[in-house]
C-alpha cells in the first residue's frame, strides 16, 4: 500500500497515550485502597505489573515479534495493574506470577496479542486464581480505621517479606483479616437490613455502602469520570453495568427484609462495581463494537454481577459476568448494527444483500 | 432556521488564518500551460484545435463528448504545441492526454459572449450558457455542472456550500469575502435554471467575514445564509443537507431525488461569469498554504499552470516538504510529481513540512476496536468492522456493514489511535468489490446466452420433428385418402416451429430487439474505448462497421416486432367489426362478466362502510347482464348475419389500418419512449377519469364511488408508469 494516503493529518492521541490514560486514572482507586489497606495493593500493582511486562516481552520474543515496539502500547502495563488492583493485599508474588501468566500469555498472546484476544485478560487471570487458590484469594483486610486497638496493618518491610516469602511467616495475618461489605452481608440470614447495619461497625460507620470500600468505590468512580471526559469511552458501558445493577437491586431490595439482597446503593458501592464498570468491562477489545453494543453489553454484565452476588456462591461476581458477557460481544454486534446515514433503518450484521 | 446536528465528526486544526493575510492575488503568465482532457467526472473532452494553431484565450479547445463531460477553453493566447500524453494530478499518477499550449504573453481574448439579458433569458438559453462554458463543481468533485443543473426530479431547494470545511483550504472563503454578489447572483441565476427554488446558504462559523458579507448580499433576495459550527466533514455535500435541513440521501441515491441541488459557491461564481460576463471557466481560486511555504495566501490562476511553478512564486522550501498535497489535507491526494498542473477541480496545493506530517506515517498498531473511530463517523457506519471485514476481503459482510455509504472522508483515519490507513482499505475494497460484481455481471451474460443458445437448438429439433411426423401423416393419409398439398405441410410445419402460439412468438421477437439493443450498446462502448485509448483508423474504421451493422440488426428486429404487432392489432379489429351482433353480444358478455367477478372480489375485501355502494353497483352490473343474456336468447336467424355493408366495410378497414399503424409506432419506439407514451396515455385517462368522476359528483350521479375507484386505479396505474420510467431513464443515464 501507499503509505502517503489522506487523511495527512493525524490527532494526537495514539495506542500508547490512550492506554497510559487509562493506568493514570486508576490513580484515585488505587490511593483509596491504599489508604484502607496499607502497602499492599501497591505491592500487588507494582509486581503484576513488571510480571505482566515480563510474560509479554518473553512471549514476544518466542513469537518473533518486535518485543520493545510492542511493549511501548502499554497494553500489558494496564492488565497489570488492572489485576493488581483486584487482588487482595499482601497476594504471595507466586500468586501474581500465575495470575499475569494466564492473563498475559495464555489469555492474549496465545490468540494473537493485543486486538485478537476474545476474552479481557485480567479478569481470565484472575478468574483462574479464584478457582485455584480460593483462600489466598479471599484474604482481605480490615480497612485501617476499624482495627482494633493495639492492631495495625503490617508496615513496608512487614508486607514485603509477606509477600515475597508466604512461607516464613510467623505470625498469622489473622490479626488484621476481615470480611469484606459483600462477604458480610451474604453471610448474615434471617436479619433486617437495617439490623445487619446496626450490628457491624463496617456498616454503622459508613456513608455509602461499606466503610473503607465505598471510598474505594468512590475513586474508581473519580477516575472513570476522567476517562470519559477525555473521551477514551463513552458513557454506554459503564452507565450499562452501573444500570444492571442499581435495577434488579432496587427491585429485590424488599423493603430492607431478611430475605433482601441490598439496596442499590450498596451494590454500586461495594466490591469491584466500579472497577468493573469503568475499568473492566470498558475494555474495547473484548465488548462490542457498537454504542448500542456496549450498552446492552453492560446491562447484561450488570444484571449477572448482581445474579451471581446475590444468588451464587461468590461474594463478587465482575471477573465472571465480564467473561460471560465477552462471550456475548459477537451476538450484540450482529444486532446491534448503527442506522447508517441514508438508510431508513438498521441492518444485520450478517445480512445478505444481492446485487 | 433550525440547525441539524452532524453526528461524528472530528476538529482537526483549522490552519486557516495563515492564507487569509492577503487579498485574492494573481501570478504572472507561465510560458506554457497543460491542459488535461479529462479534468471533470465523465468522458473527456475532444481537442478540437491541431497543433501549431495559433488560440485565443477564451476559445474553446477541446470540446465535451458524451452526455457527462465538459469543454475546454484557452485560459490565454497561445499556441497549441502538442496533444499528447503528461502526468495529471491524479492520486494513480498515470499520465494522460494533454492539450499543451505555449502561452505567448500577448494574453488576448476572443471577444466575450454574455447573455444580453441574463435576467430575462429562458432557463435553456441560461444552461446552455453554463454548458458551453464548460463548467464543472469547483468543490472538488468535478461533475460537469450543467448536467448538475438538469435534473430529472423537480427541486425546491439550491444549497450553495460556502462550508470548506477542510482545513488550511480558504479560497471559497475569499471568494466569499470579496466577491459575494457575484456568487449570490450565481447562485439566483442557477435557481433560474432549476425553476426558482429557494436558495440556502450554508458557511461554518469560522468565516465571519464571508458570513458578513454573503449574509448582506443575500439580503435584497430574501435568500438565507445560514452559519452553524465548525466541524469537519460539515461539507461533505450529504452532510450540509443534513445539517440545513435535517433529510439524508437515501442510500445509492442523489440529492436530487430530495429535490436538493448542492452547488459549491465557487461554481455559483463560475456561473455568473459565463452568463453575464461572457467568460468561460478558464481561472480559479487556489490556496497557497503549509508550512513548506513561506507565503501562504489564495491566487486566482489560469488552468493548466504548473504545479512546482505556483509553488515558486510562494518562496517553497522542497528540503521542508515532507508531503505535497493536492486539495485539503483529510481528503487530497500526495502529489508525486511536481511538475503536473493546476487544473479546474484544484481548490489547494498544500505543501506540508515534518512538524505538520510526518513524511513517512507512524508504524501501525493492531486495531483495539476502541471505537473512536465509529465515534467519529459523518455516515454512522463502524469502521473498526470494515477494517476487519475489509482485511479479511468479507465482501458480504462489508455490503451488509454498508460499505458503500462511506464517504472517505478521513474522519476515522485521523482519530485512530492505531494509526491504520482506513480510508486506503475501504477504497481498495470497493474497487475489489465493484470488480466482482463486473465479472459477475459478465458471467450472468454469458449464461444467459449460453441458455438461449440451448434453447434454439431444442426448438430446431422440434421444428424438425414436427416436419417429420406431417410428413409421416402425409405418407399415411395418401395411403388412405387425399393427401395435403406440400404448400399446406410446409405453412403447418412452420407454424408448427415458431410455437403456434402469437403470444410466444411475440415474446421471441421482443427478445430479438433487447438482445440487438445489448449488441449495440456494446458496439457503441468498445468505439468509445478505442477513441479513448486513440486506436488508428482502420480499428477505428472496423469498430464503426460494427457499429453501423448492429444498428441495422436493430432497425430490423424492431421492424420484425412492429409488423407483428400490426398483424396482431389488425386482426383484433377486424374481429371487432366484422363480428356478428350474435358474436358482438357475446363478447359483451364475457366482459361483463368479468367485471363481476372483480366486482365480487373487491366486496369481499371491502370495508364495510364502502360496501352498500359496490353492492348497488353489482345489482346493477347483474341487471345489465341479464338485459344481455335476453337480447342474446332474442336474436333470430339474422344475428349471425356479418355486416355486409360496404360502408361498414369500409369503415372496418380504415380501423384496421389505423390499428395497424398505432401498433407498429409503438413498436418503433425505444422502451423509455414506450414507458414516456404510456405515461402521458395514462395522465391524459386520469384527467379525463377525474373529469368524468366531477361531472358526476355534480349530478349526484350513483356512480361516483365506482368512479372514485376506477380513478385510483388508474391513478395507482400512473405511479406505476411513472416509476417504470424513472428506473428505465435511470438506466439509459447511468455510465
Amino acid at each position: 500500500m501507499s503509505p502517503l494516503s489522506s487523511p495527512h493529518l493525524h490527532a494526537p492521541l495514539d495506542t500508547p497515550r490512550l492506554m497510559r490514560l487509562v493506568v493514570a486514572a486508576t490513580l484515585p482507586g488505587l490511593v483509596g485502597l491504599l489508604w484502607n489497606f496499607g502497602w499492599g495493593p501497591l505491592i500487588n500493582v507494582l509486581l503484576a505489573s513488571v510480571f505482566a511486562l515480563g510474560w509479554e516481552a518473553t512471549a514476544l520474543w518466542i513469537r518473533r515479534r518486535p518485543v520493545s515496539f510492542t511493549l511501548a502500547d502499554s497494553s500489558a502495563l494496564v492488565t497489570g495493574v488492572l489485576l493488581g488492583l483486584a487482588l487482595p493485599p499482601l497476594a504471595p508474588w507466586w500468586l501474581v506470577a500465575v495470575g499475569t501468566f494466564f492473563a498475559i500469555v495464555v489469555a492474549k498472546q496465545l490468540y494473537g496479542g493485543l486486538g485478537y484476544n476474545p476474552f479481557n485478560p485480567a479478569m481470565v487471570g484472575y478468574v483462574v486464581l479464584l478457582i485455584s487458590f480460593p483462600v489466598e484469594m479471599t484474604t482481605w483486610f480490615t480497612p485501617r480505621e476499624l482495627l482494633p486497638e493495639g492492631v495495625a496493618l503490617p508496615g513496608l518491610g512487614e508486607s514485603l517479606s509477606r509477600v515475597f516469602l508466604p512461607g516464613a511467616q510467623v505470625s498469622p495475618a489473622d490479626a488484621f483479616t476481615g470480611a469484606t461489605p459483600l462477604d458480610l452481608f451474604k453471610h448474615q440470614t434471617g436479619l433486617l437490613v437495617e439490623q445487619i447495619y446496626a450490628a457491624y461497625p463496617l456498616f454503622a460507620r459508613a456513608e455509602l455502602a461499606g466503610y473503607g470500600w465505598e471510598w474505594v468505590n468512590l475513586g474508581f468512580l473519580i477516575g472513570g469520570a476522567f476517562l470519559l471526559a477525555q473521551r477514551v469511552y463513552t458513557w454506554h458501558a459503564p452507565v450499562g453495568m452501573l444500570l444492571g445493577i442499581a435495577l434488579p437491586a432496587a427491585l429485590f431490595y424488599d423493603g430492607g427484609s431478611s430475605e433482601s439482597g441490598g439496596s442499590p446503593l450498596f451494590h454500586l458501592f461495594s466490591g469491584a462495581t466500579m472497577l468493573g464498570a469503568f475499568f473492566i468491562v470498558t475494555d474495547p477489545v473484548t465488548a462490542a463494537a457498537s454504542r448500542r453494543g456496549r450498552l446492552f453489553q453492560g446491562l447484561l454484565a450488570g444484571v449477572l454481577v448482581y445474579l451471581i452476588r446475590t444468588f451464587g456462591n461468590y461474594p463478587d461476581a465482575v471477573a465472571f459476568a465480564v467473561l460471560l458477557t465477552n462471550f456475548a460481544a459477537p451476538l450484540l454486534d450482529h444486532y446491534t448494527l448503527p442506522r447508517t446515514y441514508g438508510h431508513r433503518r438498521a441492518r444485520r450484521g450478517t445480512e445478505k444483500i444481492d446485487g | 432556521m433550525k440547525i441539524h446536528e452532524l453526528p461524528g465528526g472530528v476538529h482537526p486544526p483549522e490552519e486557516k488564518a495563515r492564507s487569509l493575510g492577503d487579498p485574492i492575488g494573481r501570478l504572472p503568465l507561465p510560458e506554457r500551460l497543460v491542459l488535461p482532457l479529462a479534468q471533470h467526472l465523465g468522458a473527456p473532452a475532444r481537442p478540437t484545435v491541431a497543433k501549431g494553431e495559433r488560440v485565443l484565450g477564451g476559445q474553446r479547445i477541446a470540446e465535451a463528448q458524451g452526455a457527462i463531460s465538459a469543454h475546454l477553453h484557452a485560459p490565454t493566447s497561445g499556441r497549441v504545441v502538442g496533444v499528447e500524453e503528461r502526468p495529471i494530478p491524479h492520486p494513480s499518477g498515470l499520465p494522460a492526454p494533454c492539450l499543451v499550449l505555449e502561452v505567448d504573453g500577448r494574453d488576448e481574448w476572443r471577444d466575450p459572449e454574455p447573455l444580453a439579458d441574463p435576467w430575462g433569458a429562458s432557463p435553456e438559453r441560461l444552461l446552455s450558457q453554463v454548458r458551453a462554458a464548460g463548467i464543472v463543481g469547483l468543490g472538488g468533485a468535478g461533475f460537469p455542472t450543467a448536467v448538475k443543473l438538469a435534473p430529472r426530479r423537480p427541486i425546491h431547494t439550491l444549497i450553495l456550500n460556502g462550508t470548506e470545511c477542510e482545513p488550511y483550504i480558504t479560497c471559497d472563503d475569499a471568494l466569499m469575502r470579496e466577491r459575494a454578489a457575484q456568487v449570490i447572483a450565481g447562485g439566483r441565476l442557477m435557481a433560474r435554471i432549476l425553476g426558482g427554488p429557494k436558495i440556502l446558504v450554508g458557511i461554518e462559523d469560522n468565516k465571519p467575514a464571508a458570513f458578513e458579507a454573503m449574509a448582506q448580499a443575500a439580503a435584497p433576495y430574501g435568500i438565507e445564509v445560514v452559519e452553524f459550527p465548525t466541524k469537519y466533514p460539515s461539507g461533505g455535500e450529504r452532510q450540509l443537507i443534513q445539517i440545513l435541513t435535517g433529510l439524508e440521501v437515501p442510500s445509492g441515491g442523489l440529492p436530487a431525488d430530495l429535490g436538493i441541488v448542492v452547488q459549491n459557491v465557487g461554481t455559483a461564481h463560475a456561473v455568473y461569469r459565463a452568463v453575464v460576463e461572457g467568460l468561460p471557466l478558464t481561472h480559479r481560486i487556489v490556496t497557497v498554504t503549509g508550512g513548506a511555504c513561506r507565503i501562504n495566501r489564495n491566487y486566482e490562476l489560469p488552468v493548466g499552470m504548473a504545479v512546482a511553478e505556483v509553488l515558486a512564486h510562494n518562496q517553497f522550501a522542497p528540503e521542508a516538504c515532507t508531503r505535497l498535497v493536492m486539495g485539503g489535507p483529510m481528503m487530497g491526494f500526495a502529489l508525486p510529481d511536481p511538475t503536473v498542473p493546476v487544473v479546474k477541480t484544484t481548490n489547494c496545493l498544500l505543501a506540508l513540512s515534518a512538524a505538520e506530517a510526518p513524511a513517512q506515517p507512524p508504524p501501525e498498531r493492531p486495531c483495539i476496536r476502541c471505537g473512536l473511530c465509529a465515534e467519529a463517523c459523518p455516515a454512522s457506519l463502524l469502521p473498526q468492522q470494515l477494517f476487519w471485514y475489509g482485511l479479511a476481503k468479507d465482501w458480504d459482510r462489508l455490503r451488509a456493514h454498508n460499505l458503500f455509504d462511506c464517504i472517505e472522508c478521513g474522519a476515522c483515519a485521523y482519530v485512530c489511535p492505531s494509526q491504520l490507513p482506513l480510508v486506503q482499505v475501504y477504497r481498495a475494497a470497493k474497487g475489489e468489490i465493484r470488480e466482482l460484481e463486473r465479472e459477475r455481471r459478465k458471467a450472468e451474460r454469458a449464461r444467459r446466452r449460453f441458455e438461449a443458445h440451448k434453447a434454439r437448438l431444442a426448438r430446431e429439433e422440434a421444428a424438425r420433428a414436427a416436419r417429420r411426423a406431417t410428413r409421416r401423416q402425409a405418407a399415411d393419409a395418401g395411403e388412405g385418402g387425399d393427401a395435403p398439398s406440400v404448400a399446406q405441410l410446409i405453412a403447418a410445419a412452420r407454424s408448427e416451429a415458431r410455437g403456434a402460439d402469437p403470444a410466444a412468438e411475440r415474446a421471441r421477437r421482443q427478445r430479438a430487439v433487447a438482445a440487438a439493443e445489448e449488441r449495440l450498446r456494446l458496439a457503441a462502448e468498445r468505439l468509445a474505448a478505442a477513441e479513448r485509448e486513440g486506436l488508428g483508423d482502420s480499428q477505428r474504421a472496423a469498430l464503426e462497421a460494427r457499429r453501423a451493422e448492429a444498428e441495422a440488426k436493430l432497425a430490423a428486429a424492431r421492424r420484425a416486432l412492429a409488423e407483428l404487432e400490426a398483424e396482431a392489432a389488425g386482426a383484433r379489429a377486424m374481429d371487432k367489426i366484422a363480428a356478428s351482433p350474435r358474436e358482438r353480444l357475446q363478447g359483451a358478455l364475457r366482459r361483463l362478466e368479468d367485471k363481476l367477478a372483480a366486482l365480487e372480489g373487491r366486496i369481499a375485501a371491502a370495508a364495510p362502510e364502502e360496501r352498500p355502494e359496490l353492492e348497488s353497483a353489482r345489482t346493477k352490473l347483474r341487471e345489465k347482464i341479464a338485459e344481455v343474456r335476453s337480447e342474446l336468447a332474442g336474436l333470430g336467424p339474422e344475428g349471425d348475419r356479418r355486416p355486409e355493408d360496404p360502408a361498414a366495410l369500409d369503415a372496418a378497414a380504415r380501423a384496421i389500418a389505423r390499428a395497424r399503424e398505432r401498433a407498429a409506432a409503438r413498436a418503433a419506439l425505444s422502451p423509455v419512449e414506450r414507458a414516456r407514451a404510456d405515461v402521458a396515455s395514462l395522465a391524459e385517462r386520469v384527467e379525463r377519469a377525474r373529469q368524468k368522476l366531477e361531472r358526476a359528483r355534480a349530478e349526484g350521479a350513483e356512480q361516483a364511488a365506482a368512479l372514485t375507484e376506477a380513478l385510483e386505479r388508474l391513478e395507482e396505474k400512473l405511479a406505476r408508469a411513472r416509476a417504470e420510467l424513472a428506473a428505465l431513464e435511470g438506466d439509459e443515464t447511468r455510465p
